[in-house]
């Protein structure tokens, strides 16, 4: 397979990759202490919080990216306050990695937060009276009868972070080994002449990648379903 | 040991009850609905009151005029549900231990008299999934036990077992009284219960309290048919 992508290719994949796997790593903390929240906390504006959370399901993800470069591009406050220290996300590869972070995040939460709901609230009564404070509990009891849904969450995520295209083109455009991803890649070689034996490649390599995440989504939850049957 | 004076409304409850005791062993009976297992809520700190004062051994649990409320993880109260509540994904030993990691200066009983007592050795590697109805409520026995209790709540702990099974777990109960004395609050609505195991009783109707007699007061009232018994 070596020889049969090209250095292109190669570059588009393993930056897609890149972007993916870290957009789930950096966003899981967050998206695993709102899903808890939502699960377990009523608080003021929460109902707020769900519809925006929706936010880039819904909206095209193209207007997502435009968002995101008017609050972080160069010449946005926070952005430009950002720049002062080093710190730039458009049209760089680390802007990919908040585009993507930012359409798979609504599916990292709810996911978790189904998980999360679906867990025995009266166990973590049983681990409180036993001495268990919140982050006690939380580690102990919550996350492991959950980590089914977690484990999905992220897969899904991830999955959604890997084709990211809209978002990621508006906000950070298409710059060969910086930011050009492969559904990216994919995109340009449609528009240029001969470039469908690059489509045909890349979108095979697209489908191999799919197909080992839904792999793993399957192995998890039938690792999952086995415990839970011979616990029954 | 337990002065105790809760008021709380409930979906279909409202809940006043106020009793002191220096019992080693109590128990509160009623019928189901009569507002026993809040009390134990309310005791454990899984249930907060519209008003209250619960003091246990000296140490203000809640106080709600005085703006006390002790929570649940601090309260070192061992509460063994009707339902057990093992943690399924933990087996037999990492459950008793659960609570054991939590209070390090352990006093009422350690890891190996707990096995010993309530016989849970052979079981120490299974799921909890696996186990009868009788040895999940020893190993919730344990769990609590290895918590290092002030005090032991049991909620209905024979409910749902087969003749044998509560046979055992009440000789096992007894046991415990007889061996470690921590004190024991015994929610039930089985009278010889009751009678195997506590010194004092609180009876409990509709959310009121009904009375308070010794053990002999309660046998003696079974007999002459003035304690409904279930």
């Amino acid at each position: 397979m070596a020889d049969w992508l090209s250095a292109q290719d190669w570059q588009a994949l393993i930056l897609s990759l890149r972007v993916a796997v870290l957009s789930v790593v950096f966003s899981l903390p967050i998206a695993l202490a709102l899903a808890w929240l939502l699960s377990r906390r009523r608080f003021p504006g929460s109902t707020l919080v769900e519809a925006l959370l929706f936010l880039p399901l819904i909206l095209p993800p193209v207007v997502t990216g435009y968002a995101l470069l008017a609050l972080l591009g160069r010449n946005a406050p926070l952005g430009h306050f950002l720049a002062e220290f080093g710190i730039v996300f458009a049209f760089r590869w680390t802007g990919a990695v908040i585009a993507a972070a930012v359409m798979g995040f609504p599916l990292l939460v709810l996911s978790i937060r189904v998980a999360f709901d679906s867990v025995d609230t009266r166990l973590e009564a049983a681990a409180e009276t036993l001495g268990a404070r919140a982050w006690r509990r939380f580690v102990t009891i919550t996350l492991p009868l959950s980590l089914r849904g977690v484990a999905a969450g992220c897969v899904l995520a991830f999955a959604r972070a890997f084709g990211e295209f809209g978002a990621t083109i508006s906000f950070v455009s298409n710059i060969p080994g910086e930011t050009r991803t492969l559904p990216i890649a994919i995109y340009e070689l449609l528009n240029v002449p001969g470039g469908m034996p690059g489509v045909h490649r890349l979108s095979l390599v697209a489908l191999l990648v799919a197909l080992a995440a839904a792999a793993s989504a399957t192995l998890i939850a039938g690792g999952s379903l086995w415990r839970r049957r011979r616990d029954a | 040991m337990l002065e105790l004076s809760i008021r709380h409304t409930l979906d279909d409850l409202d809940l006043d009850v106020a009793f002191n005791s220096d019992a080693r062993t109590l128990a509160l009976f009623g019928d189901s609905g009569a507002g026993k297992t809040s009390v134990l809520n309310a005791i454990a700190g899984l249930l907060v009151p519209r008003e209250g004062r619960i003091v246990l051994d000296g140490r203000v649990l809640l106080d709600t005029a005085a703006g006390i409320d002790v929570a649940a993880s601090d309260r070192r109260i061992g509460y063994v549900f009707q339902d057990g509540r093992l943690f399924p994904h933990l087996d037999v030993r990492g459950n008793l231990l659960y609570g054991a990691r939590s209070q390090r200066n352990g006093d009422v009983a350690d890891f190996d008299t707990v096995l010993a007592l309530l016989e849970l050795a052979p079981l120490a590697s299974r799921k909890p999934g696996t186990l009868s109805g009788g040895e999940r409520q020893r190993v919730a026995i344990g769990r609590a036990l290895l918590a290092s209790p002030r005090a032991l709540l049991l909620d209905e702990p024979m409910t749902g077992l087969h003749l044998e099974a509560r046979r055992q777990v009440l000789d096992y109960l007894q046991r415990l009284k007889r061996e470690l004395g921590v004190f024991t609050l015994l929610v039930t609505h089985h009278a010889e219960e009751v009678a195997a195991l506590a010194d004092e009783v609180v009876l409990l109707d509709e959310g009121r309290m009904t009375g308070q007699r010794t053990r002999a007061a309660f046998i003696a009232g079974r007999e002459s048919g003035s304690v409904a018994l279930a």
